[in-house]
């Protein structure tokens, strides 16, 4: 099976993320004043063979592990797919 | 033979040529070796220079550490060797493993290029022994992810081991205050070494301050300290 599968990498919470708070405050210049949290990470899509959904997601959280996400200052979301 | 030393130059790599000229300087035989290449050729010591390594795809230093020449550097940082990371170097060695915590992006966002004072906090290291303990020494900082960063445990263990090797501080020594510590680092940590200090990594660029040319040489040190771990062996 091929499944398709979104990596989405964040920040990690607690840290210092100066690319959401930039973002925030330009939100408010342009009158947005109700939104707050901003945070800024990146996503990543890949097409994973596997025998079942647990396996693809298993293999693509030890890519996470080693490559995708920095394990000292960001976190990860992995949802799958059937292609 | 006189000592070796490689400089491993990446796609992406822009301070090779200042790093092999400043190792020469300090009296090594300083040669480069490319990413894709599988051999050292006995270096005694290997240099990571600055630069945007694979155009800093991913995070700043992720995909270099990858590369064949990694294998061979993780292997002679194994046996106990002198790496010396700087800038680039330095965020490699930490995705790499070989160094704690992470660099991440300046807390004002700006790219910082500017002359920066680091207080030298650890002598007993391959690259640092060149130094007095407190001297100050006045070098180019130019990067945007230098902010260093690890949890409070890693930072125990770098507190409790002494792997700081320099602080930011203000021209007078003093602790920095503002911009005096470029990128809003924890603990005001300009570089960083593994416990035996074979291992160094630092953000601002000693290869730029070492040439007479450029009025500044109080970063030669780094690579002068180099020659004198073999000279003690």
């Amino acid at each position: 099976m091929t499944y398709r599968v979104l990596v989405r990498v964040m920040p990690r919470v607690g840290l210092l993320d100066p690319q959401g708070q930039a973002i925030e405050s330009a939100l408010h210049v342009l009158g947005f004043a109700e939104a707050s949290g901003v945070h800024m990470g990146k996503s990543i899509t890949l097409d994973v063979q596997a025998k079942s959904r647990d396996e693809a997601e298993a293999r693509v959280r030890t890519m996470c592990d080693k490559l995708l996400a920095n394990p000292v200052t960001e976190d990860y979301l992995i949802e799958v797919e059937e292609a | 033979m006189g000592f070796r030393a490689a400089v491993v130059r990446f796609p992406g790599s822009n301070c090779d040529q200042d790093v092999l000229t400043a190792a020469k300087r300090a009296g090594a035989e300083a040669y480069f070796v490319w990413h894709r290449d599988t051999d050292l050729q006995h270096a005694d010591a290997v240099l990571l220079p600055g630069g945007f390594s694979y155009g800093d795809y991913l995070r700043s230093g992720a995909i270099a550490r990858f590369s064949p020449i990694m294998q061979e550097v993780k292997r002679h940082a194994d046996r106990g060797a002198p790496v010396l990371g700087i800038c680039n170097g330095f965020q490699i060695l930490c995705e790499a493993g070989l160094l704690p915590g992470a660099l991440m992006r300046n807390a004002r966002l700006s790219f910082a290029s500017r002359p920066v004072t680091v207080r030298i906090e650890r002598t007993a290291t391959a690259f640092t022994s060149a130094y007095r303990q407190g001297q100050l020494v006045t070098m180019p900082v130019a990067h945007g992810d230098g902010r260093f960063t690890a949890d409070e445990e890693t930072m125990k263990r770098i507190q409790g081991e002494d792997l700081v090797i320099g602080r930011y501080v203000g021209q007078d020594g003093a602790p920095a205050r503002g911009g005096e510590n470029p990128n809003g680092s924890i603990d005001d940590i300009a570089g960083l070494c593994s416990p035996s200090g074979a291992i160094v990594g630092l953000m601002p660029h000693p290869d730029r301050a070492a040439d007479p040319a450029l009025g500044n040489t109080s970063g030669l040190g780094f690579f002068s300290s180099m020659l004198q771990v073999v000279a003690g062996r």
